[in-house]
């Protein structure tokens, strides 16, 4: 099965068009992808649809690479939303 | 008619004159904050300012809606300047009135392409942050022309039609996101686009208009203040006709 990371990494990579080993936890996804307010907005949308989260404004606004999407989703999942966990500790 | 639009951020699509201009400027009235879309920079300007000259908020974006980067490229500077879009009204429509036989390609491409790819357009563009925020709604502005078709409108009355099927699925697709889809179907309403048609024409239709009387944009304009309010959030997929009971 797909680890998080995979999915949001799969995610991103489809919407904005991209090779998935072009893109890494470190990558940003605005300067280093080039993704504009209504890419975020789809995959922000994608992100809650495949890991039954919700991500509140407030929220997105602190996700600037794929490590802070991923952290975030972890948290969710573990329901303890704030994007706090580390991602190395990711849960599969 | 009067809505609470408070803090609401509107995008209309035509929104320099005639219905358009008169929808934004209801919407504004009404509180809403307002993205005026147009493609004349001067006509823009004018429907802008007079907007802002009332109190009300209002930005202007020129566009061609049928040009999928344009019409991206607006809904990020709409969502740059004012961080959501609440109602979208999708406005834009040309004629290109020729009889059927005699209708050049460019006539009939010229007219689906904005008046239903650009619905289709910015739908699919304002409809991302519409479901990111779980709410919305959306109105297209089609006309009778789409409900029974008219002589010389083969081209304006397929897309008509064509924005309410569409209308009908979009409504199906964004219910479970919380965004309602409506139209409103105008009859023979007093604008630039129909002040061209023949006197003896606008008197025939007046004649055959029950309530007697040709419509008004602030007819029309209240049937989008009525979908945009929060009054008709239980409602969906309609086609509301405004032409005085003229195709009953």
């Amino acid at each position: 099965m797909a680890s998080t990371e995979e999915k949001v990494i799969g995610i991103i990579a489809d919407q904005l068009g991209r090779e998935r080993d072009e893109i890494t936890l470190t990558t940003d996804i605005q300067k280093d992808l080039g993704a504009d307010s209504l890419d975020i907005a789809e995959m922000l949308i994608q992100f809650e649809d495949e890991f039954n989260i919700t991500i509140e404004e407030s929220e997105a606004q602190n996700i600037v690479t794929v490590a802070d999407v991923v952290s975030h989703i972890a948290a969710a999942v573990n329901g303890q939303a704030g994007g706090a966990a580390d991602t190395e500790k990711e849960e599969k | 008619m009067q809505v609470d639009l408070k803090d609401k951020v509107a995008v209309v699509t035509g929104g320099t004159r005639g219905i358009g201009l008169g929808i934004a400027q209801a919407l504004a009235a009404n509180g809403a904050k307002v993205a005026v879309v147009g493609t004349n920079p001067e006509k823009l300007k004018q429907a802008v300012e007079s907007i802002t000259a009332t109190g009300a908020e209002a930005e202007g974006y020129i566009c061609n809606v049928a040009s999928t980067e344009e019409v991206e490229k607006t809904v990020n500077a709409v969502l740059e300047k004012f961080s959501k879009i609440d109602i979208l009204v999708n406005n834009a429509g040309i004629t290109r009135d020729v009889p059927l036989g005699a209708m050049k390609d460019e006539e009939w491409d010229d007219v689906i392409a904005v008046n239903l790819r650009g619905p289709f357009l910015f739908t699919r563009a304002c409809s991302k942050p519409m479901r990111r925020a779980k709410k919305g709604r959306i109105i297209n502005i089609t006309s009778i022309s789409g409900l029974i078709g008219n002589k010389g409108q083969a081209n304006y009355s397929a897309s008509k039609a064509g924005l309410i099927g569409f209308t009908r699925t979009a409504s199906k697709e964004l219910a479970g996101k919380n965004i309602t889809v409506n139209a409103v179907a105008p009859g023979f309403i007093e604008t630039d686009m129909t002040n061209v048609l023949p006197e003896i024409y606008k008197t025939e239709l007046k004649s055959r208009t029950p309530l007697g009387r040709i419509g008004q944009v602030a007819d029309v304009a209240a049937a989008v203040l009525f979908f945009a309010g929060d009054e008709a959030n239980f409602i969906t997929g309609q086609i509301l006709t405004v032409d005085g009971g003229l195709i009953r």
